[in-house]
């Protein structure tokens, strides 16, 4: 029977039935359901790792050890892992090794929109990328095979709308994957010149065959309808432009990304008056055509940035109009993402906007300290970055600027790459505060566990990373804890801490409100009294239950988890926990 | 079939077209749901898309496009007005949840939606709230609209309920399907 799955649960039943055995994962949005529906097969070992590069590089030593391994990121992620992907594309794989990328187009939830498809041309790696479920799966199991008849990693390129629809799928009985035997072999895997120099030969080989294959498999398929117009394209943007234009013309779809075909594009659009290339962000494969001499229309008519709708495609290739709609007629509020009410965070860019620091932000739900009313975070650039770009500002700018310089930065984000940050300040003589937003848990992408939350992937317990004995241990003699819901005590020790003439960490410690502990903890609801002053304290907050009817504060009980953060912010004792 | 189902973050709007969805299938039909996740789930705008038909290419509706729209708020009715196909059908939640814009004062929010939105298409406006706290949680207004939505398309009932038995958690069923029996009955 077929199953609706998402594109990433998809991939990840494809992995399972193509016998892989070990996946090592960071999460990101939006590919993090893969690795969390690995979790599902038992016979599979899955983690989540600090960060892309090393889940890539136990990916690759797992496909080393001859298992068929799997690491799987956001397109973020692989700027991360890019190191180790770019060496393994020499030393290729014993056990099949698939690399599953899934960009974000439309930035739903990314702080860029690169096109990851560029990877596969530097680093020289097959790349795949399926159209929806039943391709995730097909496209994953294919990935395996060619991994290990042409001995390269494989990339499966997915994207936002691939990776989050759901899709119709048959489910396949698992085949039976026996471990690669594994040899001793320095001059494959140890990639010092002199191996490198030869193994780079071997690369140029494959990619050689790579490309013989790209023009026979049936990854890439046409489909005649008698048409004179005729459209490649690939991925999500296939289906738009399928939906868009039906049998109105005709199609080369691509399944393999990189290496494109050569013969098969050319023969291809020699039959057409026009040819249109239908690609999201950059003009990929677009400029492979055309470096064929190939003529075609992309750019020209598509824009570089965001998703592509069907109605889009019908305009630009067949000149019909948009379905007629009614206009609002008006301009109405935008909704923005928000802190949740409860949120640890909020007690924090509370106290740093009143003391009106210089932020710099990091990748978290708590980038989201940038958005009015709060309004405090400067900068936020990558994973990591809060912490050493506040040393390079502090470098910049001296010793008065450092003491009204703070970092924040996430418990599993510091665990990705902010303690090597923090490592530089405390090796090159920095001052910097540094606050760790200690949630207890990854919340940005929906609740996985980290080195620091006591939990495996599977919620068995493990070794607590401790973030006390680990800050000291690099060398930070202040690491202060504190409750940012407690705001005088906050405010206290960040004053103290900014001052301090050392680097210094403050642990802002206080559970994510979205974790079952805390929704059993804040259970009721704030009520405001009659001792109200209307002083608009609380409204400084920015949380989504507090607002303003006529002059007014209201709390809205629907939305209201009975935090008590308002409480602690009120000069008047004017709202209680009810 | 294109149904669009919009709220904000939070208000479960994924579980309602994880239910569509489902019952889709059981009725034989190719299904795509789009769904939302990562930070724009934080309190935001949510929109998720289910269509079914004999086959669906593309997973999400654009705007003129959709023959229902659920709506978990009235703001975020009003905000999807435009994807309504001509002839179309909202179910709108009256609730009113303010936005960020409008709690720090930058914007007002708008007044008489019910009443701008009723001029312009066929809306059958709900206090979705009121029935989901009779059903003994607010937290069921999701499945209080898939009741309303079910009563307003060509599926027999008992397939909802099955679909809603096999996707909420055992142990809230009873208190789902009481949800869902008050929105159909409305």
């Amino acid at each position: 029977m077929k199953k609706l799955m998402l594109g990433n649960e998809a991939v990840a039943r494809g992995a399972y039935e193509a016998g892989v055995s070990v996946v090592s994962s960071y999460p990101g949005t939006p590919s993090t359901e893969i690795t969390e529906n690995i979790v599902k097969y038992d016979d599979i070992y899955v983690e989540w790792a600090p960060n892309e590069k090393v889940a890539a590089e136990v990916a690759v030593g797992a496909s080393i050890a001859g298992a068929r391994s799997m690491s799987c990121m956001k397109h973020v992620g692989l700027n991360v892992m890019a190191d180790p992907v770019f060496t393994a594309s020499y030393t290729g794989v014993n056990g099949g090794l698939v690399l599953c990328v899934a960009d974000d187009q439309g930035m739903h939830s990314s702080q860029n929109e690169q096109d990851s498809r560029h990877y596969a041309k530097a680093s020289k790696i097959l790349m795949l990328e399926p159209s929806d479920s039943a391709e995730c799966r097909d496209f994953t199991k294919a990935a395996y095979e060619l991994s290990e008849k042409y001995d390269t990693p494989v990339f499966i390129r997915l994207s936002t709308r691939v990776s989050h629809s759901q899709s119709l799928v048959e489910e396949h009985e698992k085949e039976d994957y026996i471990l690669k035997d594994y040899d001793k072999n320095p001059a494959k895997y140890v990639m010092m010149p002199g191996n490198a120099i030869k193994r780079h030969v071997v690369v140029e080989d494959r990619i050689k065959a790579l490309k013989e294959m790209s023009e026979t498999t049936e990854l890439n398929s046409v489909e005649e309808n008698g048409s004179k117009i005729g459209v490649i394209s690939a991925g999500i943007a296939y289906m738009y432009a399928k939906e868009a234009l039906g049998d109105k013309v005709d199609y080369l779809k691509l399944g393999v990304i990189y290496p494109l075909p050569e013969k098969k594009i050319k023969d291809f659009a020699e039959k057409y008056d026009k040819v249109y290339v239908v690609e999201e962000l950059d003009p990929v494969i677009e400029e492979h055509c055309k470096a064929l001499g190939v003529d075609v229309i992309g750019k020209d008519v598509f824009t570089l940035q965001g998703e592509y709708t069907p109605t889009m495609i019908k305009k630009a290739v067949l000149g019909e109009d948009a379905a007629p709609f009614e206009e609002i007629g008006e301009q109405i509020p935008v909704r923005p993402p928000v802190m949740c009410a409860g949120c640890p965070h909020r007690g924090t860019f509370y106290v740093l906007k009143k003391l009106g620091l210089v932020v710099s932000g990091d990748i978290g739900c708590y980038t989201l300290g940038a958005t009015p009313p709060l309004q405090s975070v400067d900068t936020t650039i990558c994973m990591g970055a809060s912490v050493s770009a506040a040393h390079g500002m502090a470098k910049a700018r001296g010793a008065e600027f450092n003491k009204k310089l703070v970092s924040v930065i996430g418990d599993s984000t510091f665990m990705h790459s902010g303690i090597t940050g923090l490592v530089d300040i405390v090796y090159n003589k920095g001052n910097n505060t540094v606050i760790i937003l200690d949630n207890s848990i990854t919340g940005m992408t929906g609740h996985q566990d980290n080195p620091t939350t006591g939990y495996t992937i599977r919620k068995e317990p493990t070794t607590q990373v401790n973030l006390i004995t680990l800050c000291k241990s690099i060398g930070v003699e202040s690491v202060v804890v504190a409750d940012p819901f407690d705001v005088k005590n906050f405010e206290k020790v960040v004053k103290e801490e900014t001052e301090r003439e050392a680097p210094s960490v403050i642990i802002a410690q206080r559970p994510c409100a979205l974790l079952p502990p805390m929704r059993k903890k804040y259970s009721g609801h704030c009520e405001i009294t009659d001792k109200c002053r209307k002083c608009k304290m609380c409204m400084k907050l920015g949380c989504p239950a507090i607002s303003l009817v006529g002059d007014t504060v209201k709390i809205d009980t629907t939305q209201c988890n009975g935090c008590g953060l308002c409480t602690n912010v009120c000069p008047f004792e004017a709202i209680e926990q009810k | 079939m294109n149904i669009m189902i919009v709220g904000v973050g939070g208000q479960g709007t994924l579980l309602a077209s994880r239910i569509l969805g489902g019952v889709a299938i059981k009725e034989g039909y190719d299904v795509k749901v789009s769904e939302v996740h990562g930070m724009s789930q934080r309190g935001g705008s949510v929109v998720t898309y289910v269509k079914y038909g004999d086959k669906v290419y593309s997973p999400i509706i654009d705007r003129g496009e959709a023959d229902i729209v659920l709506a978990f708020e009235i703001l975020e009715a009003y905000r999807a007005m435009p994807y309504l196909k001509k002839g179309g059908k909202m179910i709108a939640n009256t609730q009113q949840m303010n936005p960020m814009p409008v709690i720090t004062g930058a914007m007002e929010y708008p007044a008489d939606i019910e009443k701008k939105l009723a001029e312009k298409i066929n809306l059958q406006a709900v206090d979705a709230l009121s029935l989901a706290e009779q059903a003994g949680t607010i937290k069921a207004v999701n499945v209080v609209l898939i009741g309303l939505l079910a009563k307003s398309m060509d599926v027999d009932k008992s397939v909802w309920i099955e679909t809603i038995k096999e996707t909420v958690p055992e142990k809230f069923i009873d208190l789902n399907l009481k949800a869902f029996e008050l929105g159909y009955n409305l």
